[in-house]
């Protein structure tokens, strides 16, 4: 490092002793948190691991979004098929919720000049469904700057700081830029909006997604919700990992030697399937080649690697692969039963995917509209519900953080080894993906030693940040998410268990989740398995 | 992965040591710089985006590029037109109109709801009841 100082490290953010409102995390969900926050007449912090307006799956990629216009039955209608899709453990109330506040951001989105498309059936009109990434994020940054939100870049969260009464007063963490400084930050109510886990399993956008913001919610004592839903896989060319699924809808697939596959479009546990018995090759030539285009300017991050690669899409067979993106594009997360998305520890909120997404889409994924959409909304009831917030007397403030964090024993564990060990239980799509409760059982038994060996400590990083709190943010992501699955001895939805392939009417519930050492599952009151007509 | 940064295209503005969300790169005292840590990049591609002069390229692929590959290769990348590929289709830069005008992400999102749906509904009988 001699001689060598950071450009950044000339121009440090001050950082606030105590703010009203503090945000974990700078993605749609934070920024939508901060803005709503800052509109309460809150003084607002929003800290980001990384840098707020690339940070999180969404900047990187585009985001369709659970549009539905108000006019006629629409929204009744989007609102029962997601119902039934998602196993039917959504929460009919918070759709309709939901919905209704995308429709009333993506309008004020406009009015702050996000250069919207043309509508391509109302003429005269922009289309307002769609939100490209980067164009999205770099908006979302300078609105919050521009109300007053103190912007901290590059500097994670590490831990919450709880209260005597158990209430979360507060966050620290460090620069990673400025040689791990510490900083400590008291709030009167923290959102913690840190995305969700997708393990470092490379898909577009997640890696910044370790799901640390779970792990620090669960150690004052929050719990989860849907953790057996964590097994989305996007598909991507089998030399990168560019998850971006919809174009796949052109696809035919076949085999090395060219037998095509009777595999559907997008078709996802067909194609899975066919994945684990051998290598799979797709070719967009369903798409007409007036559409090319217009797939292109739609997705342009979709066919940037396959221009780089000198392979063409609509006529060449390329290689694919499944790659999980676990609760990101799962719905497994922080529960959130309380009004404006509080979690179950007073002053505590959670949003985006780091939040249960089961209210707006129950058990199968979210990615490609709903949880776009979530993002919006439930970071904005969470901002808005924070600054609402009315803390009791603050008093002593002790950080809760643990394994990854504060070692308790003889270091015993390297950070690489850690995530090699965690991805080679819950990445390959035959333990994952397709599960039993003996594959179940078996990964468990990896994992729990390894959570252990965590808790003791690991070896420190070669390189500035956390990364040994990332390491034991995903081994208890991987230990919640099998716990769970273990207690649904059924199939539904994106859960998938060889040994139990039917739906069972009588586990129309949801399972909570809570604990790191010891992990408790709970089967939440029974649902209505029925859509109010 | 990040391959390359451009010694000549480079103006030391660090931008990209702000931005990259990962935290890929270190910059010198000039604010030049370097590639430090390229096994964390995620290959999302946001540092050529944000990169004002188009000095950055990121190889589409989830490991880094072998040695001799033409994908580390600067002046194989440059004539082919790969520098500042993805800034110029989300059209960022002087005289540029936001690719996201020419979004039609609405044509897609519109066939696919036409499709079967991608995962297994609930059987039947959990379905409707009158």
């Amino acid at each position: 490092m001699t001689g060598r100082v950071r450009r950044s490290a000339r121009r440090p953010v001050a950082v606030p002793a105590r703010v009203d409102v503090l945000v974990l995390g700078g993605g749609p969900a934070g920024t939508w948190a901060a803005l709503a926050a800052a509109a309460e007449g809150a003084s607002v912090a929003l800290v980001d691991k990384g840098w707020c307006g690339t940070s999180g799956a969404a900047a990187a990629g585009g985001n369709n979004l659970w549009f539905v216009p108000p006019e006629g039955e629409a929204r009744e209608r989007a609102i029962e098929t997601r119902t039934r899709e998602g196993g039917f453990l959504t929460d009919p109330r918070r759709m309709a919720a939901a919905v209704a506040r995308t429709w009333d951001a993506v309008h004020e989105l406009a009015a702050a000049g996000y250069p919207f498309p043309d509508d391509e059936h109302r003429p005269g009109e922009r289309y307002l469904g769609s939100l490209q990434g980067p164009e999205y994020m770099r908006l979302q940054r300078r609105r919050v700057r521009r109300a007053g939100v103190v912007v901290v870049d590059q500097s994670p969260a590490t831990e919450l700081l709880g209260d005597d009464d158990g209430a979360v007063v507060g966050a620290a963490g460090v620069h990673r830029q400025h040689g791990n400084a510490p900083w400590s930050i008291g709030a009167g109510a923290v959102v913690v909006a840190t995305g969700g886990c997708a393990f470092l399993s490379g898909a577009l956008g997640c890696n910044v997604d370790t799901g640390d913001g779970a792990l620090m919610a669960a150690e004052v004592g929050a719990e989860l919700s849907g953790m057996e839903f964590s097994n989305q896989y996007g598909t991507a060319p089998a030399f990168g990992a560019e998850t971006k699924g919809l174009m796949y809808q052109f696809a035919t697939y076949s085999r090395a030697d060219g037998t095509e596959l009777d595999i559907g479009g997008m078709g996802r546990p067909a194609l899975q399937r066919a994945m684990v018995e051998g290598p799979v090759y797709a070719r967009l030539d369903r798409a007409e080649p007036e559409l090319h285009q217009k797939m292109r300017w739609s997705q342009p991050n979709f066919f940037l690697p396959f221009d780089k690669m000198g392979v063409d899409p609509f006529r060449e067979r390329f290689g694919v692969r499944a790659v999980l993106e676990g609760t990101v594009r799962g719905t497994g997360g922080i529960a959130v039963p309380g009004e404006g998305c509080a979690t179950t520890v007073p002053g505590l909120f959670a949003a985006g995917d780091a939040a249960s997404r089961e209210d707006i889409t129950g058990g199968i994924t979210g990615g490609g509209s709903h949880n776009g959409a979530w993002a919006i909304s439930s970071g904005s009831w969470a901002g808005t519900a924070a600054a609402r917030h009315r803390p009791r007397a603050a008093g002593r403030a002790t950080p809760a953080g643990r394994a990854g964090l504060r070692p308790v024993g003889r270091p015993r564990g390297r950070y690489d080894d850690v995530v090699a060990a965690v991805q080679s239980r819950v990445l390959p799509l035959e333990l994952n993906r397709f599960r039993t409760g003996a594959s179940l059982r078996e990964s468990l038994a990896v994992l729990d030693p390894l959570w252990e060996q965590v808790v003791d400590g690991l070896a420190p990083a070669d390189r500035p940040g956390t990364h040994s709190r990332q390491a034991a943010a995903m081994v208890a992501h991987a230990r919640w998410m099998y716990s769970a699955a273990l207690a649904r001895p059924e199939s539904r939805a994106m859960h998938l268990r060889g040994d139990h392939p039917d739906t069972d009417p009588a586990q129309t519930h949801r399972l909570r989740v809570r604990g790191l050492d010891d992990i408790a599952v709970i089967a939440d009151r029974p649902r209505e398995a029925v859509i109010a007509s | 992965m990040i391959e390359v940064i451009s010694e000549a295209r480079c103006i030391d503005c660090a931008i990209c040591v702000d931005v990259c969300p990962t935290n890929v790169f270190d910059a010198d005292s000039r604010g030049r710089p370097s590639i430090a840590r390229q096994s964390d990049c995620q290959t999302c591609f946001l540092c050529e985006a944000h990169c004002p002069t188009d000095a950055l390229f990121v190889a589409p692929l989830s490991g880094p590029a072998p040695e001799d590959s033409p994908l580390r290769d600067e002046e194989a990348l440059a004539r082919e037109g790969r520098f500042g590929e993805y800034r110029g289709w989300i059209g960022w830069g002087h005289g540029r109109s936001p690719g996201s005008r020419a979004d039609r992400n609405q044509v897609f999102t519109l066939r696919l709801r036409a499709l079967p749906p991608p995962e297994p509904v609930v059987p039947e009988q959990e379905g409707p009841r009158p």
